[in-house]
């Protein structure tokens, strides 16, 4: 069933030629407002999905619909309405920003004239007004990443696809563009993939959680957090002796401990750990922790010690 | 039409003209291998093969400009993944090729520029002959433009594709007889030039300028085979070339 304002997909699964299963059988339906985070390790699918909606890539079953237009037989028509910086993307080293982004706009149909205005409009909206007519591969890699983001905020288009576009930027360029995201999503859709889970938890509305392929997690902080059975997230240094905990105990692999608990069960534990004079901190769960419960605890090199 | 030739003009903007224009070193390049290599055939007949050697350097121009349009679209696809952000967009493929493709010829055109003044000076053709001398470099262009095009969809490795490139260039537009008469490759060798789809192109070229003399029905086997390859070529290009990816 297809429905307007939304992003769905049905039962989209892709296996490559090589045989590689890269989605398995995902299913969600989400508002196309505001921001979407899809998260992820390496090789999750979150690319692939990506690349599917975005009407890159076909799918081996399933259907997805944005708006009420299916990406496979409504792509002429989706194309009118979405803009794609793919992952890896780079600005073309012998142009400028204003070439890159003025020529992006040609290929979507605007005059030589016209977009050029809104190509320049564009970069001094994205900070880059300075440097309209520096080659490409002069700027730094923040700015490389901005003419990028510039070309589909410049194309007016109402959903926007960024494929880790934060991958290897410095905190303030990352930081940037986070502020450029929010901005932008009070008027566009952003379908965005990161395995920055701190950004996925700034910038997003509602966040999928993606591994091998299938989705495990779907909705906004407050809805996963729900999802959930611990709340609050106790990290203890290497060393310290612990005493019998009610919750899950995950062991990093520089020796640090961390236990997902409830209130009450973190607070007695803490009690301990301060009688201990031992170094610990004690949080209201986030997304790093509810990323490691659901996906398991081979996430970010973690090994798990199991449930007590 | 008009958003058509805007999206064909971003093309050749990224293509040709930022390129040359941000890099103007790029216009001498352009020119030095069809020149350098009719100067040494030029020096070493003694001037007696000028006359296929000019015609032979626009066959190479027509033949290296299809041909690099593979690596062109390569380099763009995945080096810089704009395929990718051109694919999501209004741009069809036809239009984003063909735009591709005439900045190629526009790459080119400081060469074709100076092989046209020779020609016009150095080759005594009638308007038909003229004609048919077009249609030959035109037939060669499209040839190697929709072989590149369906091999540049399927390339992801640069250093392959600017490898594979620079040999087929060097194969069938410079060892292969274009810039100077078949009739000079000793037997039993001459039987490999006619592996080469240029081959058939220079020897309807050189029949056409009058520094060949071919009986019809040879003529007639070129001309089929040339046009025979080039709707091959287009073929695979259409048909078998991916926008979006399966």
């Amino acid at each position: 069933m297809t429905q307007t304002g939304e992003i769905v997909c049905n039962d989209i699964s892709k296996v490559f030629e090589t045989g590689k299963e890269a989605l398995s059988s995902v299913n969600f339906t989400i508002p196309a407002n505001g921001i979407f985070a899809l998260i992820g390790r390496n090789g999750a699918g979150k690319t692939t999905l990506t690349r599917i909606l975005s009407t890159l890539l076909e799918p081996t079953t399933g259907t997805a619909t944005i708006d009420g237009l299916d990406v496979m037989s409504d792509a002429k028509k989706l194309r009118e309405r979405m803009a794609v910086v793919p992952q890896e993307g780079k600005a073309i080293s012998w142009m400028t920003p204003l070439q890159s982004v003025s020529s992006y706009l040609m290929w979507r149909g605007m005059s030589y004239k016209e977009s050029r205005t809104k190509a320049r409009e564009t970069l001094a909206r994205v900070g880059l007004g300075d440097v309209v007519d520096r080659l490409n591969r002069k700027l730094s890699g923040g700015m490389k990443r901005k003419v990028l983001v510039a070309m589909v905020i410049a194309s007016d288009s109402e959903f926007i696809f960024l494929d880790e576009p934060t991958t290897g930027l410095d905190p303030i360029s990352r930081q940037d563009l986070w502020n450029l995201m929010t901005e932008l999503s009070k008027e566009r859709f952003i379908f965005l993939t990161t395995h920055y889970l701190e950004e996925a938890e700034t910038v997003a509305d509602r966040i999928g959680i993606l591994d091998d392929g299938k989705l495990l997690a779907l909705g906004s902080m407050d809805d996963l957090r729900m999802k959930i059975k611990h709340q609050y997230s106790v990290k203890v240094q290497k060393g310290v002796e612990l005493p019998e905990v009610e919750g899950k105990v995950l062991v990093r692999r520089d020796g640090q401990v961390h236990i997902m608990t409830t209130q009450d069960e973190a607070l007695r534990l803490s009690r301990i750990l301060i009688d201990r004079k031992a170094q610990f901190s004690l949080n209201p769960i986030k997304l790093d922790d509810i990323f490691y419960d659901v996906v398991g605890g081979n996430a970010l090199n973690e090994e798990t010690d199991g449930e007590t | 039409m008009r958003r058509q030739g805007r999206q064909l003009s971003a093309s050749i903007l990224v293509v040709a003209i930022y390129e040359m224009k941000n890099y103007p070193v790029i216009l001498l390049n352009s020119m030095f291998a069809p020149l350098s290599f009719l100067t040494l055939i030029w020096f070493v007949s003694q001037g007696t093969l000028l006359v296929p050697g000019i015609i032979g350097g626009l066959i190479m121009v027509m033949f290296s400009s299809g041909t690099s349009l593979q690596s062109d679209l390569a380099h763009l696809k995945n080096d810089f993944k704009l395929q990718d952000m051109v694919v999501s967009s209004p741009t069809s493929a036809s239009t984003y090729v063909m735009g591709i493709a005439i900045s190629e010829i526009i790459y080119s055109l400081p060469a074709i520029i100076i092989l046209s003044t020779l020609f016009y000076f150095f080759v005594q053709v009638t308007l038909i002959q003229l004609l048919g001398i077009i249609v030959v470099l035109m037939l060669v262009f499209i040839m190697t433009l929709s072989l590149g095009f369906a091999l540049a969809t399927v390339t992801s490795d640069m250093v392959q594709s600017f490898a594979f490139t620079r040999l087929l260039t060097t194969l069938f537009s410079t060892l292969a007889p274009v810039y100077y008469p078949i009739t000079l490759i000793p037997m039993p060798y001459r039987y490999l030039a006619y592996l080469s789809p240029t081959t058939y192109a220079a020897q309807i070229a050189q029949n056409l300028s009058g520094t060949l003399s071919s009986s019809m029905n040879d003529l007639m086997i070129d001309w089929t085979v040339l046009i025979g390859l080039t709707l091959v070529f287009l073929w695979i290009g259409v048909s078998k070339s991916r926008w979006r990816e399966k």
